[in-house]
């Protein structure tokens, strides 16, 4: 005789709530949270060294850099002028979780940032299941891996709000096609925004600045007028 | 490979469960795992057959009911199941498809022997 007692319970829900507690911090100070997710080499950490090399002077900006072993990325972009990077050696875990997160948070003063970036493990499957208490995905691949990508990996890219694709300067050189790629994004997510850039080149970068610029001075975010004193 | 902490958040929240409602023993774990959450269903069972050993989930089976993807068209109202992850109307072609099922990453029940 067997008996079945019913739990339902989401599996992930001790990571949850905690996203949802970065989340109310965040949005309490104004800070816009970008969770940057690509398989390992599609260029996250170039794209990361242009963003803030660009965008330091003119905001306040900081990145919590995912690594599976190493310091070396956190490293380079200190050098490209990160004023606030807190690394997260995760110790061989291929992604980052919301308790990670937590740990980290208490770094930065968040009354002082703009715009913090959080550099997920490179992967595209496992980050794909963790909230991290971000505004949004961002989705990165580049014209050297398949233009099937998003078909491989549909959680992440219905997930992401937003495709970046990168090496655009190597267009050409393989059978990848950019129209193809975007096509097959959409397939899975209609509403995806998408940006084509070469962190080589710098081509197509203005827009993905302009875009971030647009995230934290934007309507949406403007600063809601002080109720009294 | 994300599966073995899937498995241990799994383990842990059954531990909790049966220490609460005082189980002795579990014979199997029933949990609901969408098409889209990002969990290979094998990679799950092998995890989690690879930790219980040595805690009171000891023997427990893992039973995976797969949840196909279901969706709904923001702008006909239509209620399709999504094939192969084309997100799109197959009435007015709409690709505003709200995911209705197939996101799941749950713990259904616990089966208890007597
Ligand atoms: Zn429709």
């Amino acid at each position: 005789m067997t008996e079945k007692i019913a739990v339902e319970k989401k599996v992930l829900s001790e990571n949850d709530k905690l996203a949802a507690e970065v989340r109310s911090q965040l949005m309490r100070h104004g800070v816009v949270a970008l969770n940057l997710v690509s398989s390992p080499g599609s260029g996250k950490t170039s794209l990361l060294e242009r963003t803030l090399a660009e965008l330091n002077q003119e905001l306040r900006l900081g990145l919590i850099a995912g690594d599976v072993q190493t310091e070396n990325d956190a490293d380079r972009l200190k050098r490209a002028g990160g004023r606030l990077v807190q690394p997260i050696v995760t110790g061989g875990l291929c992604h980052l979780d919301a308790k990670m997160i937590t740990r980290v948070l208490p770094q930065f003063d968040l009354a002082q940032l703009d715009l913090l970036f959080i550099e997920n493990v490179g992967n595209l499957v496992c980050p794909s299941s963790y909230d991290l208490g971000e505004d949004m995905k961002v989705v990165l691949i580049s014209t050297t891996e398949g233009d099937d990508k998003p078909l491989k990996y549909p959680a992440m890219f219905r997930r992401a709000k937003v495709m970046v694709i990168n090496k655009i300067d190597l267009l050409g050189t393989s059978d990848f096609d950019l129209e193809r790629a975007k096509a097959n994004a959409r397939r899975i997510n209609a509403d995806l925004e998408i940006f084509e850039v070469s962190c080589r080149t710098g081509a197509g970068l203005r827009a993905w600045f302009d875009w971030l610029r647009g995230l934290v001075h934007g309507p949406a975010r403007a600063v809601p007028p002080t109720m009294g004193a | 490979m994300h599966e073995l902490s899937i498995a241990t958040a799994i383990v842990e929240t059954v531990l909790q469960e049966m220490q609460r409602r005082q189980l002795p023993a579990v014979s199997a774990v029933g949990v609901r795992v969408g098409a889209l959450s990002g969990v290979v269903p094998d990679a799950l069972e092998f995890s989690f057959q690879a930790i219980i050993n040595g805690t009171p989930l000891a023997g427990a089976r893992l039973a995976i009911e797969q949840v196909p993807l279901q969706g709904k068209c923001r702008n006909c109202g239509l209620d399709f199941s999504v094939q192969e992850f084309i997100f799109a109307c197959p009435d007015c072609h709409s690709g505003q498809i709200e995911i209705t099922r197939g996101e799941e990453l749950e713990i259904a029940y616990l089966e208890v022997s007597s």
